[in-house]
């Protein structure tokens, strides 16, 4: 227990200090890239790791709180930070409703149901020209110049969420989730509301991503339905920083957001420059790559099989 | 009182009755058994009892009132428990995680259910166990685990599908201890059992049951006794002698 209150001081300590230290607006920008995708990740785990519920549609919930966002400021002309809490609530909305119509199905189908979904509210979103904008999109001016601000207001939804998922996930709502996703018959023999604990996860897990998406029309000020409503770079990407960090763990999906923003990162700046521009275009190759050595070496992620990679990778007995 | 009765129960799948017009009461604090050969119906019985299946027609009355249609988890809460004859264990769960989850049915916070938890680690004697993972565990254990999970939501009634199928003889012997102990706790029992050793030694009265139908119902020794059963069981040039 000691140990791991020292790890988390330092941690908080490292973020809190990180962009006073580092001045580059770059790497400012990357960290907050990287901590926006902590709050994906952790929203989308709660809902596929903690209750077994894979959902390949999230960027449904990110889009939506995007969009909420962008919409108040062009058409209700609030400000778009109005949407950091609407851009939640309206995401919780449409997940009830996703709810309502894809946990009728289990398993597999569910998936399928949701990567179905993200691809309904992509079209519409492209489409609904009279209120999205259509692929023109929706451009607003940032609020700060400086990075700082938005460094900290992610940070802290970041580690909200990590907090909320924390104390869920020890109450009596967890210890539901983590049953039903072990054995929905069972679970509901044992008096477990299966509909409406799943639906509950749900509405936590869309809540934070709707933020997420919100913040992000805030920070990037553009946001288009190929970008927010996207299978690839939402969606997937969840799914991916969820299964490389670790699913069903608390601090899983902040280290492979992490671990996949860099990786990004480093394939799209093709190596930081230093290496031939074609490199830049095999992302999707290693991220795949990756994903079948995860799957293969480390089933429960980076943070679930850490004490094998330290027996494996450095050589630590136990 | 009845605390459970089936009035004319039948449910079918597509063209096949797999139960037909099955009537049964079970009287408050016995333990009753249900027997009948392979692919008689027991199963069902518990399945539409506890709701996983929708009954064709019939109904299921359980403390004076009808729990025709209402939810699995609803029935469950009010106060009708089960086993799987498939054991369903929470399998990436510790035991007392397992229990502590059962235990919730009943109370809302974590110490309350943990403390529950234990009372029922106890009392089937799984304490040992506590800190392993479900799927850790030897079928003797599952099924053990599969009864304390049940008993955890505070059945008034414990329907046990096969709890005993699979154990060796001296864990026999303690599922005959354990079924006791809980019904000298004040919990009525139905169970359905192909061990004879286990039904017959346990039950106060015994339905037997082949093809979705009725065809015995009476004490252990009369069950066993009936030509209609024997024949059920063993054949024809068997029901005779």
């Amino acid at each position: 227990m000691k140990t791991k209150n020292i790890a988390i001081t330092t941690a908080l300590a490292f973020f809190i200090i990180f962009p006073l230290a580092v001045r580059s607006d770059y790497y400012q920008h990357i960290m907050i890239i990287a901590l926006m995708w902590v709050l994906i990740g952790s929203s989308w785990n709660l809902l596929a790791g903690y209750t077994g519920q894979v959902s390949f549609g999230h960027a449904i919930f990110f889009g939506v709180g995007a969009y909420t966002a962008g919409l108040f400021a062009t058409k209700l002309g609030i400000s778009a930070w109005w949407g950091m809490i609407g851009g939640g609530l309206a995401a919780m909305l449409v997940g009830l409703f996703v709810g309502w119509v894809c946990f009728r199905l289990r398993g597999p189908y569910f998936a399928l149901a949701t990567l179905a979904g993200g691809e309904i509210f992509r079209l519409i979103a492209t489409n609904w020209e009279s209120l999205t904008e259509g692929m023109v999109g929706i451009l607003l001016i940032q609020t700060f110049r400086s990075k700082l601000p938005y460094y900290y207001i992610v940070l802290g939804l970041a580690g909200l969420c990590i907090l909320t998922i924390h104390l869920v996930m020890k109450s009596k709502i967890g210890y539901y989730f983590v049953s039903i996703r072990e054995d929905q018959d069972a679970a509901e023999s044992l008096g477990i509301n299966t509909t409406l604990y799943k639906n509950i996860s749900l509405l936590i897990s869309s809540f934070f991503t709707g933020i997420a998406g919100a913040f992000y029309m805030n920070y990037m000020a553009f946001i288009d339905p190929h970008i927010v409503f996207s299978l690839h770079y939402i969606s997937i990407m969840a799914i991916l920083v969820g299964i490389v960090g670790g699913v069903a763990t608390i601090m899983g999906p902040a280290v492979g957001a992490f671990i996949m923003v860099g990786l990004q990162e480093t394939f799209r700046s093709a190596f930081f420059g230093l290496a031939p521009r074609w490199t830049s275009e095999a992302h999707a190759l290693v991220f795949g790559l990756l994903v079948i050595f995860v799957i293969m070496f480390l089933a429960n992620g980076v943070v679930g099989d850490w004490a094998k990679i330290k027996r494996k990778v450095f050589r630590i007995k136990a | 009182m009845a605390l459970l009765e089936l009035k004319n129960l039948t449910k079918s799948f597509g063209g096949l009755r797999a139960v037909d017009d099955v009537s049964l009461s079970v009287e408050k604090g016995e333990i009753f058994g249900l027997i009948g050969p392979n692919g008689s119906g027991k199963t069902t019985i518990f399945n539409c009892i506890s709701s996983f299946y929708p009954i064709t027609s019939g109904d299921v009355v359980f403390n004076g009132s009808s729990i025709k249609g209402l939810k699995t988890h609803k029935i469950c809460k009010l106060g009708v428990g089960r086993t799987f004859q498939v054991v369903k264990p929470l399998s990436r769960m510790t035991v007392l995680e397992n229990i502590t989850a059962a235990a919730f049915s009943r109370v809302n916070t974590i110490n309350d259910a943990k403390d529950a938890a234990l009372q029922i680690l106890e009392f089937t004697h799984l304490v040992d166990h506590k800190d392993k993972l479900a799927r850790s565990l030897p079928i003797g254990g599952r099924k053990r685990l599969e009864i304390a999970r049940a008993l955890a939501t505070r059945p008034q009634l414990l329907l046990l599908d096969e709890t005993a199928a699979g154990l060796t003889p001296s864990e026999l012997d303690e599922a005959i201890l354990l079924i006791n102990k809980i019904r000298e706790s004040g919990i009525t029992i139905l169970i359905v059992e192909h061990i004879m050793k286990v039904i017959m030694t346990i039950s106060d009265r015994i339905h037997a049951i082949n093809f979705g139908r009725s065809i015995a119902e009476g004490t252990p020794r009369e069950v066993a006794n009936n030509p209609e059963v024997i024949k059920a069981y063993l054949g024809d040039s068997y029901a005779q002698g």
